[in-house]
């Protein structure tokens, strides 16, 4: 099962996959964040894999120089009972990576929540907006260089 | 309160004592549950630790129709307005209790969100330690605003109380 | 509202009016409505706001706004160490905070590589399983009093009492556990505990009747939830969403059969799944999930293997807290343990239980460090509340409550 996910992604995208990765029996799959939506097309129109369920969404900061961000994608085979990860990597200056919304309906609020917290923009997303801080909230709360208590004054009170 | 027995079939006592023993014994809490503390403030008004028992037993979801507030969970930055809002719609006088740890100091949640005590903008009459508080203390919280009322002390401006020690079992 | 800013309004409105609105209707009125749902709101299982566009009394289109209770969990937890985020996760899903004590216990020990004694896999299911009764018993109450019957919920509360006692005598906590620990649990299990376990079964089927046949054979409450809040079968998968209301949509999918954790795969019971996708099969669906959860609770008491609770590595599993007083070199483990951190090697993990309202995950990245390096929380209630708007879509304001209901939400996992 993993050495064909891995052959049919580099049969139809031969210069996509940067590296794979097994660890604790889980299969973590790096490519470049150009291809990923036509990967996951592929990935859930095949009916072999079938990875019909995107069960997570999320963005992490290894506060490296270069390629700064990455954005974690674990799908879900219903029918083969089979668990994979996608990984992108993202520079700071380029925080653009192209929507999956068009292949699973959940990576809506999935991406619009990972803008809120870091800062990535999905290209293609249909309302991206912030979810869970307010509209008018500057900051990108999980980075690593903002504070655990926040910054004094970027979040308002009532008056007593 | 204090009654004496003057001749046949009369009581006599203070106007301002018997409107605050009316006052007390009928206080509707407007619940303000917004996590984990509601859920024991529902087992509160539960079968078990039954707060019908003291005069509480109309849970009014409305503002206009309540005069004590429990603020029963995490109040964020974003919640804080709506808080506030509720609290101005109340008529007087009003009595809030803040219960659990979260609404006194902002509880284990120091971060980025959490308003660090809810008494940064709303005055506050008791505070119930605990995460989440035992639905007992929570009823002794009750109790010690039901004395405040007899006492005829106003909302807001008098001493708080700090309700720590478990009283259970 | 005088600090309330004027862009939020504007996009949320933005974003409510620009939905598709295929729906249509001859109204003579011609007036549409921008309702809001507020925060506070005594049918809204917490802080939820809906903003909801109306047509009369049909509803259009429907915004859902969170983060009202967003505490910054995932930041939290880059800051502290493994063990001291463990009472952080019963505030996830507060309705049944041992499972999600369980999930993110499982997720730790799958990233360090520490086995589990074959005991302490018992109880963890046995606290699951408790979890997943008292989630169901206030769900049951609270969606019964939102449609009108509120005698329901006294008696859900009833049960949830009894199983509450049960939490005091085998954690000490009524409400808040944070029982179990990385490597095992905090304490065994007694034979007091047992016994009251055993008492409350014998009883529960009985109340479980009770409180089914109030609802199932009347009239109002059949009428009030057949047929609504429909979501295709395809429209389900795609949205991602999990438990219950995946099984009512005819997936027959759960995690504890499918991708086994603790020892499920050695315990029998049956996965009840119902096809007609409305509020009605996801009532059937839960009730039948609490007679099966009563199923593993029986057979796993009977099955419980004597042993220890921790398999005592020294290095990555406290050690008991009287011998620290006594001996050196449970002290120094203990300061280690607790000052710097189980250090786990370098890696990431996903793990995934089946909770009582879907699929809770834990994705862990560690960079060799005592504190993690990302913690992400995959928390079935914010993925089932973005379906939500589709549900909703063509029916009338008073349905509102009804779905509400029957998806479960807590929001004090869907805001993290």
């Amino acid at each position: 099962m993993k050495d064909s996910i891995v052959q049919k992604i580099t049969a139809q995208f031969p210069s996509s996959i940067v590296s794979v990765n097994e660890y604790r029996g889980e299969l973590t799959i790096l490519v470049k964040k150009q291809d990923i939506a036509k990967i996951c097309s592929m990935l859930k129109g095949d009916n072999d894999l079938c990875f019909d369920s995107m069960r997570d969404l999320c963005g992490a900061d290894y506060h490296r120089p270069d390629e700064r961000f990455e954005v974690i994608y674990n799908l879900y085979s219903l029918k083969n009972h089979f668990r994979l990860r996608l990984k992108v990597r993202v520079e700071e200056q380029d925080l653009h990576v192209p929507t999956v919304t068009g292949v699973w309906k959940t990576a809506n609020w999935h991406e619009r929540e990972t803008y809120d917290m870091f800062g990535i923009l999905f290209d293609g997303h249909p309302d991206m907006r912030r979810i869970y801080m307010p509209e008018q909230f500057e900051h990108f709360p999980l980075r690593k260089d903002f504070p655990l208590m926040g910054i004094p004054g970027s979040l308002s009170l009532p008056h007593k | 309160m204090e009654l004496e027995r003057s001749g046949d079939s009369f009581l006599t006592s203070k106007v301002d004592e018997i409107i605050g023993w009316a006052r007390k014994n009928s206080l509707w809490p407007m619940p303000m549950g917004i996590s984990c503390c509601a859920i024991e403030m529902m087992s509160f008004a539960g079968p078990r630790y039954d707060v019908s028992r003291f005069g509480s037993e109309a849970f009014r979801f409305s503002p206009r129709q309540s005069d004590l507030m429990i603020v029963a969970g995490t109040v964020t930055y974003k919640m804080s307005h709506v808080v506030r809002k509720i609290y101005d719609q109340m008529p007087d006088p009003k009595w809030v209790i803040a219960m659990g740890a979260c609404t006194s100091s902002g509880g284990m949640y120091r971060s980025y969100s959490v308003v660090q005590g809810i008494d940064q903008f709303i005055p506050v009459d008791v505070y119930v330690a605990g995460c989440p508080p035992r639905p007992d203390n929570l009823l002794k919280g009750l109790m010690e605003i039901q004395k405040k009322i007899a006492r005829g002390e106003k909302p807001g401006q008098s001493e708080k109380i700090y309700i720590q020690e478990s009283v259970a079992r | 509202m005088n600090s309330a800013p004027i862009d939020s309004k504007d996009k949320i409105l933005y974003a409510l009016e620009n939905q598709d609105t295929t729906v249509t209707f001859d109204d003579p009125l011609e007036n549409e409505m921008v309702l809001n749902m507020g925060p506070q709101h005594p049918a809204t299982h917490g802080v939820l706001r809906l903003l909801v566009r109306l047509d009369g009394e049909t509803i259009v289109s429907t915004v859902p706004d969170l983060g009202y209770l967003h505490r910054g969990y995932e930041k939290l937890a880059e800051n502290m160490s493994y063990h001291e985020f463990i009472p952080h996760t019963d505030r996830l899903d507060y309705l049944s905070p041992l499972a999600n004590n369980v999930a993110y216990v499982l997720a730790v020990e799958k990233l360090a590589g520490i086995e589990v004694t074959p005991r302490a896999q018992y109880i963890r299911v046995i606290c699951c399983e408790l979890a997943r009764l008292a989630s169901h018993l206030v769900w049951i109450g609270t969606m019964a009093m939102d449609v009108g019957a509120v005698t329901v919920l006294l008696w859900g509360f009833r049960e949830r009492e009894k199983i509450q006692d049960i939490w005091d005598l085998l954690t000490g906590v009524r409400f808040t556990t944070s029982f179990t620990r990385v490597g095992g649990l905090a304490q065994d299990i007694s034979p007091e505990t047992i016994s009251a376990i055993k008492t409350f079964l014998e009883q529960f089927p009985a109340s479980l009747d009770e409180c089914e046949n109030v609802l199932i054979k009347n009239r109002i409450f059949i009428d009030r939830c057949e047929g609504i809040g429909y979501l295709s079968k395809e429209d389900t998968i795609d949205y991602g969403v999990t438990g219950p209301l995946l099984r009512a949509a005819g997936v027959d999918h759960d995690l504890r059969r499918d991708q086994p954790y603790l020892v499920y795969d050695q315990l029998e019971f049956d996965v009840p799944v119902y096809y007609d996708c409305d509020v009605l099969s996801r009532f059937y669906v839960r009730i039948a999930e609490m007679r099966e959860s009563y199923r593993i609770l029986r057979q796993a008491l009977d099955r419980l293997p004597s042993g220890l609770i921790n398999t005592g590595n020294p290095k990555r599993i406290l050690p008991k807290k009287e011998r620290t007083y006594g001996k050196m070199e449970e002290l120094i483990h203990d300061f280690m343990l607790v000052n710097f951190g189980i250090n786990p090697p370098i890696g990431e993990v996903y793990q995934a239980i089946e909770a009582s309202k879907g699929e809770l995950g834990f994705y862990l990245v560690s960079h060799g460090e005592g504190y993690p390096w990302r913690l992400k929380i995959r928390s079935p209630s914010f993925v089932n509340l973005q379906a939500l708007p589709p549900m909703l879509k063509g029916g009338m304001i008073s349905d509102v409550v009804a779905v509400i209901g029957s998806v479960d939400p807590v929001m004090g996992e869907a805001d993290k």
